[in-house]
């Protein structure tokens, strides 16, 4: 039985694993990983988790584990993977060892989308941003420098692996080239295009993860991807002031 | 005009959902939340709302809106709302209140920095009751 029951916390730990390494919310990877759990015959589990670290623990066995998680992206489709293969394995649908290869293969994934395809997607969000904001006119200037800015925070991101610094380093390349634009003549509302540009940046997701993860009760969790959101705002914040100071 | 604001944030809000790598097949459907959600925030504030009832007004039907999808497609709400709320971040009213520090003129920071952070608050409060509403309707049998 306590074989059968490690194999089980082994699947749960890697799907909670997977959830929260691609932006999930903390109380989707407790919630997800009980019904796992409860699924299998293991009833009695309780979870901890928060956005640096996974405890999970069987009732009345020895079986605890805890793992950390170190890296986290943002790929929402794996997020909605794992969610899928948990209702196939509550539905009975999956074997253990079948939930164990599906996971498996969802960990293989590459990034839903390659870092061109990105890139170009928040240029042109950067200007429909800057024209929703300011006019047609803004559309093809921060297509430029929205585009920029979203390369500059991924290359600085693999070389510094400090978040922050590459978010603080990405906005000042935006507001860099926005203001080089404007002494060149070609544009004159630098505040609309800037906004534009930094957008990409913003921490929408964990701000919304915040607020869903308070809201479910899971006040650490709530509250530490609450502060990688000001974190990052503050970051995009800085950068913008350091170019308008010398401006 | 009308037209191109809806068309501008349909297509950033669906562009948005390529950044945070939601799956390709509900692209169209983000971009749907967040023009929805820029569409009830343009109808608020013409008629002479206040900004930040309007923010509340419309993070509250993108809320609404994406746990439909979330329903009807069997995927985690999130995946729309991230990309719905999108277009009401208060990233203007925050860059005139860095402008202001920048300028030493921490009167008007200060102001519109609080401004920001009521629109930030009004976003957390429409996901907020819109989850409240969600959860009411699910408990009926």
């Amino acid at each position: 039985m306590t074989e059968r029951v490690d194999d089980i916390v082994d699947v749960c730990l890697l799907a909670g694993k997977l959830m929260l390494e691609s932006g999930g919310e903390t109380y989707r990877v407790e919630d997800t990983m009980g019904r796992i759990a409860a699924s299998f015959g293991v009833s009695r589990s309780h979870s901890y988790v928060t956005p640096t670290g996974i405890m999970f623990s069987v009732e009345g066995t020895n079986v605890t584990r805890f793992i950390r998680i170190s890296e986290r992206s943002t790929d929402l489709s794996k997020v909605a993977l794992v969610n899928h293969i948990s209702r196939r394995i509550s539905s009975g649908e999956l074997s253990l060892d079948g939930a164990r290869k599906e996971l498996e293969r969802v960990q293989q994934l590459p990034l839903g989308y390659p870092l061109w395809q990105q890139t170009a997607a928040a240029a042109a969000a950067s200007a429909c941003f800057a024209s929703l904001l300011g006019g047609m006119n803004h559309f093809l200037p921060s297509l430029l420098s929205g585009g920029m800015a979203f390369w500059c925070f991924e290359m600085m991101h693999r070389f510094v692996k400090i978040r922050f610094f590459a978010e603080f380093f990405a906005a000042f390349v935006a507001g860099g080239i926005v203001l080089l634009m404007e002494r060149a003549g070609f544009v004159r509302d630098v505040g609309n295009m800037m906004i534009g540009s930094v957008m990409p940046l913003v921490p929408g997701l964990a701000i919304t993860n915040a607020v869903r993860d308070l809201m479910a009760g899971h006040l650490i969790a709530g509250l530490s991807r609450g502060a990688e959101a000001f974190l990052t705002a503050f970051a995009i914040g800085t950068g913008i002031a350091f170019i308008l100071s010398i401006r | 005009m009308m037209i191109v604001q809806l068309l501008l944030s349909f297509v950033a809000s669906s562009l948005f959902g390529v950044i945070f790598n939601i799956p390709k097949r509900l692209l169209p459907h983000s971009g749907f939340v967040g023009m929805s959600g820029w569409a009830m925030y343009m109808a608020a504030a013409r008629s002479g709302v206040d900004g930040v009832a309007a923010t509340f007004a419309a993070a509250f039907f993108v809320a609404f809106v994406s746990n439909g999808f979330a329903r009807r497609y069997r995927t985690p709400a999130t995946i729309f709302i991230v990309s719905g709320i999108i277009p009401l971040v208060p990233g203007g009213t925050a860059f005139e209140a860095m402008r202001h520090v920048v300028m030493n003129d921490y009167n008007a920071a200060i102001s519109l920095a609080a401004k920001a952070f009521m629109i930030s608050g009004a976003i957390a409060m429409g996901l907020i009751f819109s989850e409240v509403v969600n959860q009411l309707v699910k408990r009926r049998p």
